[in-house]
């Protein structure tokens, strides 16, 4: 009879290797799935995992990869802090949006003025765009005491409808014989996220992602601040006794994810997007939700899991385009690594026993 | 010196000339044709239409031509990524069928010089690489207007458009003006579903024009929602949008505008094997066999029928062209005098609608 036990303290050898297991456990399922689709199994997994790190092109698709990674790791620490604190911030997708409507505004407003200085006010407009919009949950919240994750989630909606409204009215590209969607950024080069080093994929997003992961690790670690969120959500009464202020703890978390968040949309519309359309938010303000728990809220986790799950759309498009499968197989290979992730999980807090003692029966 | 440098250089610059010309003459032995796709290949409508002449294509040249392809793709970034996946894997042409790939295939095209890139639905052809081509949906949308105008009794039509872009706004103006020629009180309300393919809000628009008495609706997004919705209700009608859409006949589906990409998709990739193919950008109709319409059902009086067919061959002959003044625009100022045919370049920027219309394009 096999039995779950508490372990009294979590396991620091499974916390690191649950993720290893878990992605094992992908193989051997999505090699089933494929198989049943009639694909060599061997073949889709290689290609998934591997093609693109070390296959032909490989350099153009670890390009990819960090391109595809930077803005998932930027949304994800910045949330990351606000979960360790219990603070849901569901809403990264909609700051994301808003950062890239903001920045992309301030950056045409330019057009075509050609200064260096444009970049980095666009950066900083897309910070703020993020910001306030992660600021109105945060003073619902504290004022009000509304429910972040359910105000959050709904300005994800508004800000989609701001994000259509724009790309069909005020930042519509006046040469674009009627077609919704801005100028293209690619032609303005004052506006451009280009990559610091040529073709690596490199952009200015990715270098702030990693120099953000890196922070806020110190932040979390090191600083006063850091010792705060961590006490909030481990222990929130002794947070209080603590002297830790609630209201000043939602403000700072809620901030700092919007601006990581609008930084990363205004780095992805200046850069890999290059436009902004209706269709330009793809949804990393959700994946990154995922990321940040995949990566155990570690801002250097958060790294490798942003990395890892970058490596599962690049390779799966990869996977899709040279073996012709439907793209629907590639969605669901991804759910199943997301399902044995969070599954396998349980071995980091509990043990699995195997008892003799259980009498028949009482085992369901 | 320089001047025999100069020389020595010229040859060089003819010579590689000359070849690149004698391979073009020469074609290709075999060719790799790629379509990226927008949405499922089985979503009934735009892409399925797509696929059917990709696999046209394997059907036409055999083992000279091998086909790859990718759905669900979406735009931006991603896009950028699968067309170049497709280039950097030996594809020789490459199909970007929608309208929102238009940037992304610019920017591979410009990294890839040697391969040829088609992009459906755009305007852009910066590199000489790109070609653009295009149906005359409007055509068949007239052929569907009349039909409309002819079977609606509470003379209100209804329009579910997908997102406010020309192609779109010909569609509207085409199925009304004909509505409006053969029953002089139809009236037609539009609503923007702003996807090109998503089932549930393409249910709700059919739902919410159903509600305002509305009993015959025409459709610019690509699943067979709508018909679904209409099959619900005793009366209502509507019609197969990209695809035949044929398990809705006899009704509600009474006829259908299809998409045909066969004939387009074979006449580039022979182009590319037997050393003919040219940039260019293409934009056939009914005549082309580009545009179909699906078949005409019992649903519908045989006098509408035989008005509907009349309408298809008379555009197909090219004696009639859906465009045709006296037409106004809806402020009332003057778009064509009478007997003036809207050229290609209006219709390619077409941004208002016809005058009777009700309602604002969303800006």
């Amino acid at each position: 009879m096999l039995r779950l036990e508490k372990r009294p303290n979590p396991s620091r050898f499974w916390l690191w290797f649950t993720p290893v297991l878990a992605v094992l456990l992908t193989m051997t399922a999505a090699g089933l799935l494929f198989a049943a689709l009639g694909s060599n199994p061997f073949t889709v997994i290689r290609t998934i995992f591997w093609e693109p790190l070390a296959g032909s092109n490989a350099s153009y698709f670890r390009a990819q990869l960090f391109i595809k990674a930077a803005p998932l790791i930027l949304i994800a620490v910045g949330l990351a802090m606000g979960f360790r604190a219990g603070i849901w911030n569901i809403g990264a997708e909609g700051q994301y949006i808003m950062g890239a409507v903001i920045g992309a505004s301030v950056g045409l407003a330019f057009y075509p003025t050609e200064n260096r200085l444009i970049f980095p006010l666009m950066v900083a407009a897309g910070a703020f765009g993020g910001w306030a919009w992660a600021m109105i949950p945060a003073i619902l919240r504290t004022r009000f005491n509304t429910n972040e994750i359910l105000v959050s989630l709904m300005l994800v909606y508004v800000a989609q409808a701001i994000l259509a409204k724009a790309s069909f009215s005020f930042l519509r590209n006046p040469e674009g014989m009627g077609f919704p969607g801005s100028r293209n950024f690619s032609t303005y080069p004052a506006a451009r996220n280009f990559d610091l080093i040529e073709r690596s994929g490199l952009h200015w997003g990715a270098f702030t992602a990693l120099a953000v992961a890196v922070a806020a690790y110190v932040l979390l670690t090191r600083h006063g601040i850091g010792f705060q969120i961590r006490l909030a959500g481990q222990a929130p009464r002794a947070a209080r006794f603590h002297g830790v202020s609630p209201t000043r703890l939602i403000i700072f978390c809620l901030g700092t994810a919007g601006i990581l968040a609008g930084m990363a949309g205004i780095f992805e519309v200046s850069g890999p997007a290059g436009q902004l359309t209706e269709n330009f938010a793809t949804g990393y303000g959700f994946t990154a939700i995922i990321v940040a728990f995949l990566g155990r809220l570690n801002p250097l986790g958060i790294v490798l899991a942003g990395l890892l799950m970058a490596l599962t759309y690049v390779g799966g498009s990869l996977a899709e385009s040279r073996l012709n499968l439907p793209a629907a197989s590639i969605q669901v290979f991804q759910g199943m690594l997301l399902f044995f992730l969070l599954g396998v999980d349980v071995l980091t807090n509990y043990r699995i026993r195997l008892s003799r003692s259980q009498s028949k029966g009482a085992g369901a | 010196m320089k001047r025999r440098n100069l020389l020595a250089g010229a040859a060089i610059g003819l010579g590689l000339s000359l070849t690149s010309g004698a391979a073009m003459a020469q074609g290709l032995d075999h060719v790799k044709a790629c379509f990226i796709y927008v949405g499922p290949i089985g979503d009934g409508g735009w892409t399925y239409q797509h696929h059917q002449g990709a696999l046209a294509l394997k059907e036409e040249f055999g083992d000279k031509v091998d086909i790859a392809w990718q759905e669900s793709v979406p735009e931006g970034a991603d896009a950028e990524r699968a067309i170049t996946q497709f280039a950097l894997d030996g594809c020789n042409i490459i199909f970007t069928t929608s309208f929102g790939f238009m940037d992304a295939t610019q920017a591979v095209a410009a990294q890839f010089p040697d391969i040829k890139f088609e992009h459906a639905t755009g305007f852009k052809r910066d590199q000489p690489n790109v070609s653009t081509y295009d149906a005359r949906f409007y055509e068949g949308r007239a052929v569907m207007g009349t039909i409309a105008g002819h079977m609606t009794k509470s003379n209100k039509i209804g329009y579910i458009g997908s997102y406010p872009i020309p192609e779109v706004i010909q569609g509207i103006n085409a199925s009304y003006i004909h509505a409006k020629k053969v029953n002089p009180d139809a009236t037609m309300t539009v609503v923007w579903a702003y996807t090109w393919f998503d089932p549930a809000k393409e249910a709700d628009a059919a739902k919410a024009l159903i509600d305002q008495g509305i009993d015959v609706i025409l459709q610019h997004t690509d699943s067979t929602a709508p018909l679904a919705e209409a099959a619900k209700v005793e009366g209502v009608i509507g019609f197969g949008q990209a695809s035949d859409m044929s398990a809705y006949k006899p009704a509600p589906r009474v006829s259908a505008i299809i998409d045909n990409w066969s004939p387009y998709y074979i006449k580039r990739v022979g182009a590319l094997l037997d050393g003919s193919y040219a940039q260019s950008a293409a934009w056939e109709g009914i005549a082309g066999g580009e545009v179909e319409i699906g078949e005409i059902t019992e649903a519908v009086p045989a006098e509408v029928k035989a008005a509907a067919e009349k309408l298809r061959d008379d555009i197909a002959a090219g004696t009639y062209h859906p465009f045709t003044g006296p037409l106004n625009k809806q402020d009332g100022s003057e778009w064509l005098a009478d007997g003036v045919v809207a050229d290609d370049a209006a219709l390619a920027t077409m941004d208002f609608y016809v005058e009777g219309i009700t309602g604002d394009i969303p800006k």
